[in-house]
Parts: structure tokens; C-alpha cells; sequence
């Protein structure tokens, strides 16, 4: 299965270096990080190790680290637990969040929670405006994507963030496209709550964080022994967190080089698109570097993603999570995109291995693919 | 065959000690078969198993089913009726509040046992401040679950109870098929924890009356950060999901699965379900040799039934010595004093203060956990290294003293701090 | 939990374990703690009729900081009057020792075996008096 790999907002390859650290902890007999002999505490020492070295990625102290599983338990974590310590209150989120965060708000919704949607324009940036009107009613959280898993737009979240602390509500940005990405830190994005995980910078699935103010009032989602002070219970995934730590040290290392390389491949894919008269989303506002997103008329993007996959790229519909579905992309929708050419979409997602080689082979064979499947489908109609 | 296999590597501290490890109910190593078949997970097929559109993430998929296959093979269940989460704690988690939730229509009170792990009780604790009642049975002082009682607490606004296999201090055994029957008959949702059950006693939910079962995978030699949560289909038991999002395992838990771990616990029920039988017999022969060599040594006393407890357990108190100098005499050897989960504080155990135990024997308890890597020699030196580090302590003990001279330590007027 | 040298030293090689007559008139005896609260202290002084204490032993049912506290105490009794060693705090002993927060409760109970060692002596000294 010799493919090109050009999905990498949705899970990326591990770093030998990464698996390097892990090997130990998957090989070596380990403790119980709770445990107190030396086999627990050599197991709580790299936890801690690690601990470090996301808070460094993440602008953050080590203190404010919470471990979990995943990104979205992160995100369910920041939302239901926020919200949960002020049941009286509304939350916000906008239309284009992972469904990790907006599914929760809606799940709270159904229980006599106020959740609240806040639109974005058709570039898919977050309307301040409304979020400033939204402020004005009583509200517990407002959360807000860094940067969107499909069109890659950057929002400005220190500015939403000093509207939200101004009305006294905390505010959530799911960061887990921005990390590795983009300059990163929590501190400067003046947020109570930001959500990063391990698997989408070259690190192990299984290990995320909610890296977190620790004055913010919020409420477990997983009850139990009481690890990560009590806020996260469940025996810690020692491998994966170190080797999310380690994969952090490598993003941040790489940072400068992944942004101006993959920026560089997106500019010479996304000018070939231009004879393809593919429409690009989002292309006039702030994005991340390695993101594109486009769509062809009268070409469904599943089936232009299937065609691409034979010829040996590895690319996405939208996000992974939904590819199960038909439905055009929740975030194009949001934008006002109409429906027939949402269902176009498809995006790319360069990794710092990606080659402009690769890019031209990519364009020829969309310019192939596409001009096929026009004639296909004007044959059928 | 256990004895063929290689030994994980033990790993190399910097003070250059190797203590022997028996606190396999803490965590297991990794089988090295185990580590094998999840290392190509974390190379070449790194695919993320929801993506639909391309090979990276149909290899991921397959591999996945498969490995729910062999979970599922383990317990007697369907595949279908396997949902993966982050391990038992999760799995515990989101049954408890899951079925509770979804049918509180039906009932909002809750029965369990005192001697349940915290990732029970919590959630329990939790639901009580959500609205719900809550019964905390007792066990009696062998650990076990009295039937009679168990029926007398049940309520007609009973929804739920939660009583786990094996019990991680001790190790007893419920009478799960026993309980769920009662639960059967008065319409009460039966969910158990089997962390500490899976590759130590036979598991079949075609026949067991049991609606929901937590598993670990880290139990069972297999990785951290990977557990499941069995769901009934038939009749089919529905639970309100904990976690939002992608809509991944049938809606009832989000979240990218991390697809080498999900391969490890395959791999580690697989191993279990082959081996389980003959590995049993031999860690009963080296439990039964550790006791044997530590009832030797005067005052001791062994927690929770004997008869109905899975071979792997051994919880011992020795009198008059205190249990955290033991655990520090004890450093040639990794055991746990009570549960891992609590040993950050110095309460005693609180399942031990379940079966009536005084504070005091329940303080100088020690588990000793024995598994698929424990040898002969380790045993034998451990029950030398115990018998002369209680000498020790007991030289040291004023309270060993005071018993030698014939003092009746329950009539002494202590002078509290 | 990680202990310092100085508490691995004591609990490793106890100094002073042992128990004095404690029928002889100038042995005074403090027991303090009790077994249910995971820590049983017992301090035995013996002092001379200037009031210095000639020996000190101890026995500890406890944890390795409170062994490790008792050891200590016995070591720093000997010579001292009764009066000085009754002046012990027991933060002197928790920074010698270092010991972590969580801890610092087995040097208050070492503080209070001194002190009922003390006192009992003090009695036994008075009842001699009065006799």
C-alpha cells in the first residue's frame, strides 16, 4: 500500500523518535503509576517528564496539564465540566466546532442546559459581533475552535477570550489542529481552557490533555482513583503520554520548518487548482499552513476522494469522524456554501514528509481524475 | 505455553535495583507477544480507524474488529455487544451513570458494595448528588456478598447494581451468577466490574445474567490506556453516552480509538483465553507456597475468603508491625499495601475496614500479587525476605512487645495525638 | 513516597532501640499515639540526679518517619537536661529530617513522647520528694 499520505489533520504517522521513548514502557515490566515502589514511581517520573514537555509545546506550566485519553474527552471534559459547576448559566460554541464540542453542548441542551450556537461568515470566521450579543445573557463557557480540522481558518481567540472573561464566563478553544502547527501557547490566548492531542503531531492515539487554569470550577468526567488530582481517574496510559510528550519536544523543534514547507506545498497546489476551476475555501482569511480545502462542481467529493485513493493519495471528504455520512460538511453549511457544492469538498492536509514531487503527481492525476469523472457524469445526464 | 515465552525485559532503575514485581493487580507487564503484535499499529498502519476514505484507515478498522472478536470470545459475548473505551475506570464510568441516566425514569436508586473500587463508588457518589439513592452493602468479614442481604436491600425503585467479579485487595470471588439472578427477577440492571476477573476465572455471558461488565486491558498483559464495556443485547440494556462527539462505537462512545492498544488487548484476551487454564494451575501451586512459607511467621492473618478467591491474590496482615514501614522494609520485593489507587493517602484500606478488620490490621496489610512471570525463586525469597524484615519491625514494635508480656492491647487507654 | 537520607539512615539503623527498667525511679516512660491511628510511639529516658539524661531508647510502631523521628530524639537526649529536652520542637525535628507535609505529624508525636517522658519523670520526682 504504497500511498501518499495527505491526510494529516486526521492522524498522522509516528515519529520513530517517539516510538523510540514509548518502546520501554510497552516492553519493560512497568508499574502502576499510582503505585509506590520504584517500578509505580519510575512509571510517575516520565509521566511527569512528559508533563513537562506538553506544557512547553502549549505555552502552559506543567501544572495546568490534565491527561486524558483523547481530544474529545478533552472537550467533553471542558465543556460538561464547566458547565456543570454553573447549571444556571448558557454556553456558546460556535457552528464550526469539532463534534466533540458541540455534541456535548447539545447532549447538556437536552438536560435544561442553555446552549447556544454562534454563526461564522463565509470565510468561516466567528462573527464577534453575535458572540458580543450572545455575552450579554449569563453564560458559564463559551468555546471556540483555534483552527478548523477542514478549512484550516485560524479564529482570533485571545480577543474572544478577554469578551468572554469581560462577561465572566470561562472560555475553551479546541486547539488540537493548532498544535505542532502554529505558535501555541495558553497563556498569550488568555484562555481558561484549551484542548490538545498527541496523535495529530506525529504522536501515539491515546494520549491527549485539557491543559487548564486551575482556578476554573469544573467538574470530572471520569470518577475513580483520583488521578491527575483528582480531575481525570483512570490508570494513566504511560507509553502513550510519553510518547506525546516526546512527539510535543519534536512539533516545537520542527515548528518553523512545517510551517513555511507545507505553506510552500499548499501554494503550488492550490495555483494548479486554479486551471481546474476548483473553488478554494476560505483562501482570503488566516489559515493553517498545511490546509486545503476545495471543491470541484458537479463532482462529488467522496467520489473524487475514492478515485484519488486508487491512484495512490490518501486524502479526505472532510473530517474523518463524519465520512461515514453523506451529509455535506457541517462547516461549509455554516458558511453558506450551498449544499450541491459542499458535497464537493475534499481536503488535503500536508505533513512535514510531503514533497512538491508528491504535489505535482497530485495535481496531475486530480486534472485526470477530474476531467473523467465530468464526462462520466454528462454521460449520465 | 507460559514457561516458552520470554519475560519482559525488566527495566533497568538507576539505583540498579530489580525488585522482584509481585503487584500484577496493580498492573501487568506487557506480554512480549502482546508488545509484538502492537508495534506495526504504531508504524506502518497508523491509520485512524473512522477514516472511511482510504486504505490507512481500513487496515486500522480490521484490525480493530478483530480484536473485538477476541475480547468478546473471552467473556462468551458478541462482538456487537463490545463498546472500547480508556480502560476500566471509563468503562465503569460510563455504565453506571450511562444506565442510570437512561432509565431513571424507571427508579433512581442504586445498590452496590463497600468493597467496590473507587472507579465504582465514585460514580455512585456522583449520581447521589445528581438525585439518586444509594445502598452500600457490606460484605461479610470473607469478603463475600450475603444473598440475603443483597435481596433485602433492594428497593422497587431499584435501577441498578454494581458488584464486582474479583475484588482487587482480596481477591474473593462474588457470586455473580447468583446475584444477577436476584437482579433478574426484581428487573434490576446488573452491571459488574471485571477488571480483575479476565484470565482469572472463566467468563461466559451467554450464561451469566450480568447486563453490563467492565474489562481492563492493562490486567491482563495488556497495554494501558485501553479497556471495554460490555453491553447486553439480548434483551438489549441502553445507556446514555458519557462521551459526545464523532458518534464512534455505535454513539455510545466518542472518540478516535487508539488502534494499537485496541490490537494489544486483543492480542492479550487471546493469549488469556488459550492459556488461562494451565497458567491458573501454576500460580496456584507458587500462592499456595507463599502461604504456606509466610503462615510460618506468628500473628498473621489472611484477608477475605481463601476458598472462593482467584489464585492470584494473596492479602496478608501482620500483626504489630505498621504498614507503610513494612512496605519500605519490603523494597526487594514491588507489593502494594491495599489498593494502588489509594496508596497516595494514608487511610487504611477501606475494603479491609469492610470486612471488619481492625484499623490496625488493616493498616500492616500487604498484597502480594502473583502472575504469569512469578517464579519459584521469586516466592522463596520473598517469604525469607518477610520473615526477617517482621523480626525486624517487631523488635522495633512497642505493641509486639506489649503482646509478649501478655498485655491485652484492645484494653489499653492510648493517648491519641 | 520519597524519603531523605537522613530518615532511610535511621529507619535502615535504628540508633537507641530498646526499653529501660521502667520500675527504676529515675527511668521516665512516654507512650504516645495509638495503633489505630497507625503510629505508636514509646520513649524511655533515664536521668541522672542532676537532671541530665544519661540514656534514652525508644520502640515505634509507625511509618519510617516516625521511626526515623524517634531514633533521631533518643540521639539528640542524651546529655541534654530535662528541661532543655523538654524545649524540643518538633519542627527542629521535621527539618533535620526533612520530612514532607504529609509527615510532619510523626514529628509532633516524637515531640510528645519527650513530653510525657518528661512528665513522667517530673512525677516520679515528686513522689520521691514527698516520700
Amino acid at each position: 500500500m504504497p500511498s501518499i499520505y495527505l491526510d494529516h489533520n486526521a492522524t498522522t504517522a509516528l515519529d520513530s523518535r517517539v516510538l523510540d521513548v514509548m518502546l520501554p514502557w510497552m516492553r519493560a515490566q512497568s508499574g502502576n503509576p499510582t503505585s509506590r515502589h520504584i517500578f509505580g514511581r519510575s512509571a510517575r517520573d516520565a509521566i511527569e517528564h512528559a508533563r513537562t514537555q506538553v506544557a512547553e509545546a502549549c505555552g502552559a506550566y506543567a501544572s495546568q496539564v490534565v491527561f486524558t485519553a483523547t481530544g474529545t474527552e478533552a472537550n467533553n471534559f471542558a465543556v460538561k465540566g464547566i458547565a456543570a459547576s454553573k447549571p444556571d448559566m448558557q454556553i456558546l460554541y460556535s457552528a464550526i466546532e469539532h463534534p466533540c464540542v458541540s455534541r456535548p453542548a447539545i447532549a447538556l441542551q437536552r438536560t435544561g442546559y442553555a446552549a447556544h450556537e454562534i454563526t461564522v461568515n463565509h470565510h468561516g470566521t466567528v462573527n464577534i459581533e453575535q458572540v458580543k450579543l450572545a455575552l450579554a445573557q449569563p453564560t458559564s463557557l463559551v468555546s471556540v475552535m483555534l483552527a478548523n480540522n477542514e478549512t484550516g481558518v485560524i479564529q482570533d481567540i485571545a480577543t474572544i477570550a478577554e469578551m468572554a472573561r469581560n462577561a465572566g464566563a470561562y472560555m475553551h478553544t479546541d486547539a488540537v489542529q493548532g498544535l505542532g502547527k502554529l505558535p501555541l501557547s495558553f497563556t498569550d490566548l488568555n484562555v481558561h481552557a484549551m484542548t490538545v492531542s498527541s496523535h495529530k503531531i506525529h504522536g501515539p492515539q491515546g494520549a491527549a490533555a485539557l491543559i487548564l487554569d486551575k482556578r476554573v470550577d469544573i467538574q470530572p468526567l471520569l470518577h475513580g482513583g483520583g488521578q491527575e488530582k483528582g480531575l481525570r481517574s483512570g490508570t494513566e496510559n504511560v507509553a502513550a503520554i510519553v510518547g506525546f510528550g516526546m512527539a510535543c519536544e519534536l512539533a516545537i523543534a520542527n515548528l518553523r520548518n512545517f510551517a513555511s514547507h507545507t505553506q510552500t506545498l499548499r501554494e503550488q497546489f492550490e495555483h494548479g487548482l486554479k486551471s481546474l476551476n476548483a473553488t478554494i475555501f476560505s483562501k482570503q482569511v488566516a489559515r493553517l499552513p498545511n490546509t486545503s480545502f476545495f471543491a470541484t462542481e458537479g463532482i462529488e467529493g467522496e467520489t473524487l476522494v475514492m478515485a484519488l485513493d486508487r491512484k495512490g493519495f490518501a486524502v479526505a471528504s472532510g473530517s474523518a469522524c463524519s465520512s461515514d455520512s453523506t451529509e455535506p460538511s457541517h462547516v461549509l453549511l455554516a458558511m453558506g456554501v450551498a449544499p450541491d457544492l459542499a458535497r464537493g469538498a475534499v481536503r488535503i492536509s500536508f505533513g512535514a514528509h510531503n514533497t512538491t514531487q508528491q504535489v505535482a503527481d497530485l495535481l496531475a492525476t486530480l486534472k485526470h481524475e477530474i476531467s473523467r469523472l465530468k464526462q462520466l457524469t454528462s454521460i449520465a445526464a | 505455553m507460559s514457561a516458552s515465552i520470554e519475560m519482559p525485559v525488566v527495566k533497568d532503575f538507576e539505583d540498579g535495583l530489580h525488585p522482584i514485581y509481585l503487584d500484577y493487580s496493580a498492573t501487568t507487564p506487557v506480554d512480549p507477544r502482546v508488545a509484538a503484535k502492537m508495534i506495526p499499529y504504531l508504524t506502518e498502519h497508523f491509520g485512524n480507524p473512522a477514516s472511511r476514505s482510504h486504505p490507512y484507515g481500513w487496515t486500522a478498522e480490521k484490525a480493530v474488529e478483530n480484536a473485538r472478536e477476541e475480547v468478546a470470545k473471552l467473556v462468551g459475548a458478541d462482538p456487537r455487544e463490545i463498546v472500547w473505551t480508556s480502560g476500566a475506570t471509563e468503562s465503569n464510568n460510563l455504565a453506571i451513570k450511562g444506565a442510570a441516566n437512561f432509565y431513571s425514569g424507571k427508579g433512581k436508586h442504586i445498590i452496590t458494595i463497600t468493597t467496590e473500587h473507587k472507579a465504582v463508588i465514585d460514580p455512585v457518589r456522583e449520581l447521589e448528588r445528581q438525585g439518586f439513592t444509594a445502598t452500600y452493602l457490606d460484605p461479610e468479614p470473607n469478603g463475600l456478598v450475603d444473598l440475603e442481604k443483597f435481596k433485602a436491600a433492594i428497593r422497587p425503585d431499584t435501577v441498578l447494581a454494581s458488584v464486582m467479579f474479583v475484588n482487587n485487595e482480596i481477591g474473593v470471588i462474588q457470586d455473580i451468577t447468583a446475584i444477577g439472578n436476584i437482579c433478574r427477577e426484581n428487573g434490576v440492571i446488573f452491571h459488574v466490574d471485571a477488571a480483575q476477573a479476565t484470565g482469572k476465572v472463566h467468563i461466559d455471558l451467554e450464561k451469566l445474567p450480568v447486563d453490563l461488565m467492565s474489562f481492563s486491558a492493562h490486567k491482563t498483559y495488556g497495554p494501558k490506556g485501553v479497556g471495554a464495556l460490555y453491553v447486553r443485547r439480548k434483551p438489549r440494556i441502553r445507556i446514555e453516552a458519557q462521551m459526545h462527539g464523532g458518534g464512534h462505537e455505535r454513539g455510545m462512545r466518542s472518540g478516535t480509538l487508539a488502534t494499537h492498544q485496541i490490537v494489544g488487548m486483543g492480542e492479550a484476551f487471546r493469549i488469556a483465553r488459550e492459556e488461562m487454564d494451565e497458567e491458573n494451575i501454576r500460580i496456584r501451586r507458587l500462592r499456595d507456597k507463599l502461604l504456606h512459607g509466610l503462615q510460618s511467621i506468628e500473628e498473621v492473618y489472611v484477608n477475605g475468603d481463601l476458598e472462593h478467591r482467584v489464585p492470584h491474590n494473596l492479602n496478608i496482615s501482620f500483626n504489630y508491625v505498621e504498614g507503610e514501614s513494612l512496605i519500605m522494609a519490603v523494597k526487594g520485593i514491588a507489593v502494594s499495601s491495599g489498593s494502588a489507587c489509594t496508596s497516595a493517602s494514608l487511610e487504611p484500606s477501606y475494603v479491609l475496614r469492610a470486612l471488619g478488620r481492625s484499623d490496625e490490621l488493616a493498616h500492616s496489610s500487604i498484597r502480594f500479587s502473583i502472575g504469569r512471570f512469578t517464579t519459584d525463586e521469586d516466592v522463596e525469597y520473598t517469604i525469607k525476605l518477610m520473615k526477617s524484615k517482621i523480626d525486624k519491625l517487631r523488635e522495633l514494635s512497642p505493641l509486639w512487645e506489649m503482646f509478649k508480656d501478655g498485655i491485652d492491647l484492645s484494653k489499653v487507654q492510648w493517648a491519641s495525638h | 513516597m520519597a524519603y531523605s537520607d537522613k530518615v532511610l539512615d535511621h529507619y535502615e539503623n535504628p540508633r537507641n532501640v530498646g526499653t529501660l527498667d521502667k520500675n527504676d525511679p529515675n527511668v521516665g516512660t512516654g507512650m504516645v499515639g495509638a495503633p489505630a491511628c497507625g503510629d505508636v510511639m514509646k520513649l524511655m529516658i533515664k536521668v541522672n540526679d542532676s537532671g541530665i539524661i544519661e540514656d534514652a531508647k525508644f520502640k515505634t510502631y509507625g511509618c519510617g518517619s516516625a521511626i526515623a523521628s524517634s531514633s533521631l530524639v533518643t540521639e539528640w537526649l542524651k546529655g541534654r537536661t530535662i528541661d532543655e529536652a523538654y524545649a524540643i520542637k518538633n519542627s527542629e525535628i521535621a527539618e533535620e529530617l526533612a520530612l514532607p507535609p504529609v509527615k510532619i505529624h510523626c514529628s509532633v508525636l516524637a515531640e510528645d513522647a519527650i513530653k510525657a517522658a518528661v512528665a513522667d519523670i517530673k512525677a516520679k520526682q515528686a513522689a520521691k520528694v514527698e516520700a
